[in-house]
């Protein structure tokens, strides 16, 4: 059943992130199967699949938000710019710090919007004003909200729209100005408008960041990837080139699931 | 008679039954609320208003001023919960945050049994123990004293106040966790900064019910605060003897002649204490209320 995965052409000579041999179990259930890829820097990379084929999972494994969990099993390496992130003395809040996520739920902390973006910042020690300033503005900008929120930055962060607190987490999760940018299915509850705000603002982003996107959509998915990793049941089933998976995949599997014959 | 026109009497007996339950409930709160008022409303009238509100509370020579004992009985309530807040509050984020499993399986049901203690044993206790060591440590000529009281009351008010202070805590999504662990944050700081602020109505609102419960509290209070009428005004007062609304009321009414002004007093008593009661639950309500309404935090 092991098909062997059919990786990029391209492969990224020089990787941000590289998943090697990844397995990972939930008490019994294992729901990462043996993954191995690249993710190239500066450049969306989607992880795309039918729900609970691992991709949540596997983006919390790369930020190590599931070190929390009991009962758990890791297998296999992740690495960061050839650091093991897993490895002895790998601190796990600069970790998190280089690796930003952002959730499928817009989750606005308690607080102004102000607030919100300088949570981050402030944890990790800033106090100069105007840096502060700075950043509020900068990554507002970034996440394309700085001209709708701008008047009013310390209203309480739950006053705006649905979409628009989204794009703020988008912006906190800039604040800490990370290397790499974890989106899992952030425009699951947004509107079209809101989505393609979103949408555009990854492509500004992508100059700076390396993103991975969990998309809410195969449209989605394919608006978006420079490279996309098809997933089914925790195995990688096909990653290659977005253009290329989406036009010609390779495998039955893949093929099936993006002309929506399941999933 | 066919099934289901018995099942319609059936049906019809309960609902009667459930509607008397339910209004008779309703009516006999109205019947003591009517009987306290008419028990207390004369010594409004009998007695003016200086009197009433005096700082001298001697019935026998007809100083009926109730000031030292609703001041003894705020002192100790306030006392209690500056007490009885960050422990609770600290004891409901080890047990919701950082316990693992199964110190939580044994830590809760016991927080329940702290519960279930009777007041006139944590009186005694009170009494036995904490005060000679106030008695000592402080150096005070006698150890039943507000502040003894006050602990009293902090103990007794402490697990309600974890238990309902650690249901705010669970009720705050795992996600804003998560959100904030994936900003860096770490335990500690995500605790402090983001679950506890999160929870803060449900936290006011288990501090309310603890006040509510120490304000009315009589018999361990009774026992350990040493009783003495006098106003807590000094800034020693805490660690002097006091006496509360509830002791007063609970030690005066076995002797006093039903229909003196003593005793219309000690209903007057009863119905200050009443409208203090209903002004923080309703400060509690309005809160809680407010809260929802602006659409922010669970
Ligand atoms: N915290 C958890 N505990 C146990 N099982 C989990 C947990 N999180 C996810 N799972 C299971 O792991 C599988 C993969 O989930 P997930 O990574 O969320 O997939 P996806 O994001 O692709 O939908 C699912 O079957 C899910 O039920
Ligand atoms: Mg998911």
């Amino acid at each position: 059943m092991n098909q062997p995965t059919i990786q990029p052409t391209n492969q990224p000579t020089n990787p941000k992130i590289r998943i090697e041999h990844v397995s990972y179990t939930y008490d019994d259930k294992t729901v990462l199967r043996d993954v191995t890829l690249a993710v190239p820097a500066h450049a969306v990379t989607v992880f795309l699949g039918p729900a609970g084929s691992g991709k949540s999972t596997l983006l919390r494994l790369i930020n190590r938000l599931n070190d929390v969990l009991d009962h758990t099993r890791l297998d296999g390496r992740i690495f960061l710019d050839d650091q093991d992130i897993y490895a002895r003395g790998v601190a796990v809040s600069d970790l998190r710090r280089r690796v930003g996520m952002v959730f499928a739920l817009p989750l606005p902390l308690p607080g102004t919007i102000r607030e919100n973006i300088l949570y981050g910042p402030r944890l990790a020690g800033l106090r100069d004003r105007g840096r502060q300033e700075e950043i509020v503005v900068r990554c507002l900008t970034q996440a394309a909200l700085w001209d709708e929120v701008k008047d009013r930055l310390d209203s309480p962060a739950v006053s705006m729209s649905g979409g628009q607190q989204q794009r703020l987490c988008i912006a906190r999760s800039l604040a800490l100005e990370p290397e790499v940018l974890l989106l899992d299915e952030p425009t699951s509850g947004l509107d079209p408008i809101s989505t393609s705000k979103v949408e555009e603002s990854l492509f500004e982003l992508k100059q700076q960041y390396t993103i991975i996107i969990v998309p809410h959509s195969v449209q989605q998915a394919a608006r978006v990837a420079d490279h996309a990793a098809f997933f089914l049941t925790g195995e990688l089933v096909e990653y290659r080139p977005g253009r290329e998976l989406f036009t010609a995949p390779r495998d039955r599997r893949t093929e099936d699931y993006i002309t929506g014959r399941f999933g | 008679m066919n099934t289901s026109s018995r099942i319609r009497l059936s049906e019809f007996a309960v609902e009667a039954l459930v509607r008397v339950a339910g209004f008779s409930t309703i009516g006999f709160v109205l019947l003591i609320f009517l009987f306290l008022l008419r028990e207390g409303i004369p010594v409004f009238l009998q007695v003016p208003l200086d009197n009433l509100f005096g700082t001298r509370w001697y019935p026998t020579f007809d100083f009926f001023g109730t000031l030292p004992l609703i001041l003894g009985s705020l002192l100790i309530t306030f006392s209690a919960i500056v007490i009885a807040l960050p422990l609770g509050v600290a004891a409901a984020v080890f047990v919701r945050e950082v316990a693992p499993n199964w110190a939580r399986e044994i830590l809760k049901p016991m927080i329940e049994v702290l519960a279930g203690i009777p007041s006139v044993v944590l009186g005694f206790f009170g009494m036995s123990l904490v005060a000679p060591l106030i008695r000592t440590t402080l150096g005070v000529p006698t150890g039943l004293t507000a502040f003894t009281g006050a602990l009293i009351l902090a103990y007794m008010a402490l697990p309600t106040l974890i238990s309902v202070a650690e249901d705010a805590l669970d009720s705050v999504p795992k996600s804003y966790r998560d959100a904030s662990l994936a900003m860096g944050a770490t335990q500690w700081q995500t605790i402090w900064r983001v679950v506890v602020p999160a929870a803060r109505s449900g936290i006011l609102t288990a501090v309310m019910l603890g006040m509510g419960r120490a304000i009315g509290e009589t018999m361990a209070v009774m026992m350990v605060t040493g009783n003495a009428a006098r106003m807590p005004t000094t800034l020693d007062s805490l660690f002097r003897p006091v006496r509360t609304m509830t002791a007063t009321v609970a030690a005066e009414m076995g002797e006093v002649a039903q229909g003196s002004t003593h005793y219309h007093a000690l209903f007057g008593i009863g119905i200050i204490l009443f409208l203090i009661t209903f002004l923080i639950n309703l400060a509690a309500a309005s809160a809680i209320f407010q809260k929802r309404r602006r659409g922010g935090l669970r």
